[in-house]
C-alpha cells in the first residue's frame, strides 16, 4: 500500500493526555505503528570494534532512531486516514524479538482538537 | 608458549582499553557538563501540566537517544565483580552517561523545534543484543528520553497592561 500524502494536514504529536491550549473535540481511538529491524553485517562489524572501547555505538543509534520514526510515521498514517489532527498520550516501546532485531512500537490516541 | 602470547595480547588489550575507555567516558562528561549548562535556560519537569502563567501556542513530541557500551576492561572487570555480587561501579557511569546524553539530545530537539520548555519528560532504557552469544558479555544501552515541547507566546500578556491599538 503506497502511503498517502497529505503534507497540508499535520498531526500534532503530544505524550501528555492533551495537547496544551487546545480542546479535544472528538476521539477516534488507539493508533500504532511498528516496524522491526536488524543491523546489517557492515554495522554490526563496526559496533563489534567500538564495543571493545567503549561509548557510543553511532550505527545503532542512527539505526534505531530511523525505526522509531518510521514507526512513528506509519501511525500517524493510520490517525491521517482516521480524519485526526492529533495523536495525544503517544508511547514509545522496544521488544527484541530474535538475536541482532528489534521491533520498534509507537502507540498513542488520534483525536480532533480545536 | 601459546598460553603465554594469549595472556600477554589479553595484557595489552586490558591495558589499552582500560586507558581508551577512562579517556572516552572523561571527554564525555566534559561534553555532557558543557551542552547542560548551555541547555538549563529551558524548563524541564516530569509532569503534564505547563508551568504557572504560560500560554502555549504550539506543542509537539521531542525525542533524544543514544546507545552505548562499556569498554573490554570494564566487562571483564565486571565479571569478577559478578562472581562476589553487590555494586557493579564500573556500569553506573555507563548508565548515568546514556542517560544524561539522551536527556540532552532531547533538549537539543526541542530547542531545534523551537520550543520553550519540555514537560512529561520519561526516561527508558533498554537491552541492546548483539548478533552473538550471551557470553560474548556485551553490554549496550539504548536510553530513550521523550516529552512534550511547549511553545509559548513570545511576549507574555501580563494582565492589567493596556494592549496598543
Amino acid at each position: 500500500m503506497p502511503p498517502v500524502v497529505r503534507p497540508s494536514a499535520t498531526i500534532t504529536l503530544t505524550n501528555t493526555e492533551t495537547i496544551p491550549g487546545k480542546e479535544i473535540v472528538q476521539f477516534f481511538g488507539l493508533v500504532s505503528g511498528n516496524t522491526v529491524r536488524a543491523k546489517h553485517a557492515g554495522r554490526d562489524f563496526m559496533a563489534g570494534l567500538k564495543n571493545i572501547v567503549g561509548g557510543e555505538l553511532k550505527g545503532y543509534t542512527e539505526l534505531l532512531t530511523e525505526s522509531r520514526e518510521e514507526a512513528t510515521a506509519r501511525m500517524v498514517e493510520q490517525a491521517r486516514l482516521m480524519g485526526a489532527n492529533a495523536i495525544v498520550n503517544v508511547r514509545f516501546a522496544t521488544s527484541s524479538i530474535a538475536q541482532g532485531a528489534a521491533e520498534l512500537f509507537a502507540y498513542g490516541t488520534a483525536v480532533r482538537v480545536e | 608458549m601459546d598460553a603465554l602470547i594469549g595472556l600477554g595480547l589479553t595484557a595489552i588489550l586490558l591495558i589499552a582499553t582500560f586507558i581508551i575507555g577512562q579517556k572516552g567516558e572523561r571527554d564525555h562528561f566534559e561534553d555532557l557538563r558543557r551542552r547542560e549548562a548551555r541547555l538549563r535556560v529551558m524548563p524541564v519537569t516530569t509532569f503534564e501540566t505547563l508551568p504557572t502563567g504560560w500560554e502555549p501556542t504550539g506543542s509537539g513530541i521531542v525525542t533524544g537517544s543514544v546507545v552505548m557500551s562499556a569498554d573490554y576492561f570494564k566487562r571483564f572487570v565486571a565479571g569478577f565483580r559478578k562472581f562476589f555480587g553487590g555494586r557493579l561501579t564500573m556500569y553506573e557511569p555507563l548508565l548515568d552517561r546514556a542517560r544524561r546524553e539522551a536527556v540532552v539530545r532531547m533538549l537539543e530537539d526541542a530547542q531545534k523545534k523551537g520550543f520553550d520548555a519540555v514537560i512529561n519528560v520519561r526516561i527508558e532504557g533498554s537491552r541492546i543484543n548483539r548478533s552473538g552469544t550471551e557470553k560474548d558479555g556485551v553490554v549496550a544501552v539504548e536510553m530513550l528520553a521523550y516529552g512534550t515541547g511547549i511553545k509559548r507566546a513570545r511576549k507574555p500578556v501580563t494582565p492589567g497592561t493596556p494592549k496598543a491599538a
